[in-house]
């Protein structure tokens, strides 16, 4: 080996040194991202203001000032109007929704059999947690349980009639409970549905390709509230005398069948996506059709569609509110229901019911996204960017 | 045209599917082992859940009352609620077999809906209310006022024609949806407020100080509330019917639902008639009844006033005076007809 006749040479890299303590510390990071610029400066300072002038209001509206217990209106009304409270004093009512609540999450189901439709969360729960949690072995199984399985035991615990149990008919059914009868149906579903429809419309069969188009854009043509109108209002006209269809069923294949449409065309912009190579690749395997739908160009479909798919669940979760105006009541339609209550009746029990209403559906639809946002990580393998 | 030819025909659709289905209501009720009505989706004090989720309110208890009527039990009832727009199909599919629900009633809705009313339990009308430091006692001292209403509807209409049969002068401050007239109102934009009665009442308890209002006692304009059966089953109808007369009679007769018991062994016919204990009354069973037919309406529900007094009448937050609906013999409008 020749001796080396550079006079000096490095071997090893320096320590990177750490940021001057200027950008380093909390006050770096705040000259940094909130007054860079004058600009940046006056934005800070307008926010903060704009914070510190609404922030305290609204938590002594919603807290502090708020009235947590009470059997009645009284409870929620200044001495001038005839209550307890001092004069000029405003602040949620959560007494009211601590004495409804109950009746929020199941309706009017009779108070003794509320252990049922508790048991039916508990179960959804323990069966649906293992099926959003990538790493556990058994989707297969899982998703039996799940969609089959599950809904049949549902069924029969919530509408009873047998097994001894009492028999509790849909109109009593309401609340949270309804809601997520209403989504988790939906949802089950369109996907399934709305696959079809969309393999159906790239179809090159004639009467199996007008049969979906027609599907689709006939369903997607039409408002929610239309479809869910004609399915209570019209059907019982035409339907022969003595028939009656269960109002929640009609609500139900009515959401459902709206959802699919959407779902269609999502899941079918998601097989406008795949490139011809794919399909060519899978023809050259000498897959049948079946097999290159389901091995070659689904999972990369749906993956790529998962915003789009989320969209419409957290669309359709939020569109079963509209079946109050078809005399049912989910979460929506029975807090508003409880605001003609007069035991109740206050200058603020509406706005106290619509925050808690507002904030229940918040809880779910932004669950619904986080998990979204997670599987898209998760299943990020190829088109990262 | 087009129009009118497609309602015919739905009309006529939906009067077959009528007949049909209302042939013997009162059979078909027995049968099932509960009544079905159709109220409201909420209406302070005339239908509404209380605590554990069961119906209440003046609407509700009629039902009831039917209820106790045929099976001595008021609590056979299944409720079908309905909004504005989903009643009169509800009625007429069969999915209900009388309807409660503080509709009005109209030469149209009696004869091209294919329905029937005839009794009225609950007189509405638009009505003024004012803030009591105005020191107003009759709608007829209100001129000059500015008069809060909504935009394009009857109350509009009728207040200016009230106005101007009476000669009065009036500021209309003129909104389009319900909450900006409450918003006005409580502003102090207007002197006076106008609406269905009813509604002012309701009104009144979401203001920040509901006692420094009061509603006039004027009426201006009529809205009957009554209940509707579908045509073609005159026995069902007369059922719906005499249940009201029953109440009323009771409580022109002080019958209540804490002495009906005793006033069973009353001296006066027409009292022991309506309880059903004359011996040779046939009252109940022409209905297709039970002779006890009416006890077991106050035993369960209460008289006419009882009912009002429980859900909308002074001791409720709601207030309501009883106004036209009093008894005739107290300058009200309540009249039953002879139960004989």
């Amino acid at each position: 080996m020749s001796t080396n006749s550079l006079g000096f040479v490095r071997t090893e890299l320096l320590a990177p040194h750490p940021a001057p303590a200027g950008e380093r510390s909390a006050f770096g990071w705040i000259r940094g991202n909130l007054f860079a610029t004058p600009k940046d400066t006056l934005l800070t300072i307008l926010a903060i203001a704009l914070l510190v002038w609404t922030v305290p209001d609204m938590l002594n509206w919603l807290f502090f000032d708020a009235v947590w217990s009470g059997s009645d209106r009284t409870a929620c009304l200044t001495l001038a109007q005839g209550g307890v409270q001092p004069d000029g004093w405003s602040g949620a009512c959560w007494a009211f929704v601590s004495e409804r609540f109950e009746q929020f999450m199941f309706g009017r189901y009779p108070i003794d059999e509320r252990w049922r439709p508790t048991l039916v969360a508990v179960l959804f729960a323990a069966v649906l947690a293992p099926m959003l949690m990538p790493r556990l072995p058994y989707k297969g199984w899982n998703a039996l349980v799940l969609f089959v399985i599950f809904p049949i035991v549902a069924f029969f615990l919530l509408h009873g009639g047998v097994f001894g149990l009492q028999r509790v008919e849909t109109p009593l059914w309401g609340g949270l409970m309804v809601t997520l009868i209403l989504s988790f149906v939906g949802i089950a579903v369109s996907l399934p549905i709305g696959i079809l429809l969309a393999l159906g419309r790239r179809s090159h069969l004639p009467v199996i390709r007008v049969i979906c188009v027609t599907f689709i854009e006939v369903i997607r043509g039409v408002p929610l509230i239309t479809v869910l109108f004609m399915a209570n209002v019209m059907l019982p006209l035409f339907l022969p005398t003595g028939w009656t269809i269960d109002n929640f069923l009609r609500a139900l294949v009515g959401v459902a069948l709206f959802a699919s449409a959407y779902m269609a065309e999502v899941v079918r912009g998601g097989l406008q996506a795949i490139p011809k190579g794919q399909y060519e690749g899978a023809d050259s395997l000498g897959l049948s059709y079946w097999q290159k739908t389901r091995l070659i160009i689904m999972p990369q479909a749906l993956k790529l569609v998962i915003p789009g798919i989320v969209n419409t669940f957290i669309g359709l979760f939020k569109d079963t509110s509209l079946v109050s105006i078809i005399g049912m009541f989910d979460l929506l339609g029975i807090v508003q229901l409880n605001f003609t209550d007069t035991r109740w009746i206050t200058p603020i029990t509406p706005s106290t019911g619509l925050i808690f209403a507002g904030f229940i559906f918040w809880l779910f639809c932004f669950g619904m996204s986080r998990y979204s946002a997670f599987m898209e990580r998760h299943l990020d393998t190829g088109h990262k960017r | 045209m087009r129009k009118t030819l497609l309602s015919a025909t739905i009309g006529a659709a939906v009067l077959g599917a009528a007949s049909a289905a209302s042939a013997a209501t009162l059979d078909d009720v027995k049968a099932k082992g509960f009544l079905q009505c159709v109220v409201n989706t909420g209406l302070a004090g005339f239908s509404a859940p209380d605590a554990s989720g069961n119906w209440t309110g003046f609407d509700v208890d009629y039902c009831r009352a039917i209820a106790a009527a045929i099976f001595n039990d008021p609590s056979k009832v299944k409720f079908t609620p309905t909004t504005a727009q989903t009643r009169f199909t509800a009625l007429q599919s069969g999915e209900g077999d009388v309807m409660f629900r503080n509709t009005t009633w109209t030469i149209n809705r009696d004869t091209a809906l294919g329905l029937n009313f005839r009794i009225v339990n609950y007189y509405d009308g638009q009505g003024f209310m004012v803030p009591k430091s105005l020191n107003v006692k009759s709608a007829l001292e209100l001129s000059g006022a500015a008069v809060c209403v909504q935009s394009g509807t009857t109350t509009e209409l009728n207040l200016a024609d009230y106005f101007k049969a009476n000669n009065l002068q009036y500021n209309p401050v003129v909104f389009e949806k319900l909450p900006e007239v409450n918003a006005a109102y409580q502003e102090g934009r207007c002197d006076v407020y106008t609406t269905d009665q009813s509604g002012l009442y309701s009104i009144r308890l979401s203001l920040s100080n509901p006692d420094d209002h009061m509603v006039l006692p004027e009426i201006i304009s009529k809205e009957p509330l009554g209940p509707a059966v579908r045509q073609g089953d005159d026995q069902w109808f007369d059922i719906v019917s005499w249940t009201h007369y029953a109440l009323v009679q009771a409580e022109e007769f002080g019958i209540t639902q804490a002495n009906v018991d005793e006033m069973k062994n009353s001296e006066n016919p027409e009292i022991r008639r309506l309880l059903g204990v004359e011996a040779d009354s046939k009252i109940g069973t022409d209905l297709g009844l039970g002779n006890d037919w009416a006890y077991n309406i106050i035993k369960h529900v209460g008289n006419y006033g009882e009912v009002f007094e429980r859900n909308i009448g002074a001791n409720t937050p709601l207030k309501i005076e009883r106004g036209l609906n009093a008894l005739w013999t107290k300058g009200g409008l309540q009249y039953a007809m002879p139960i004989r």
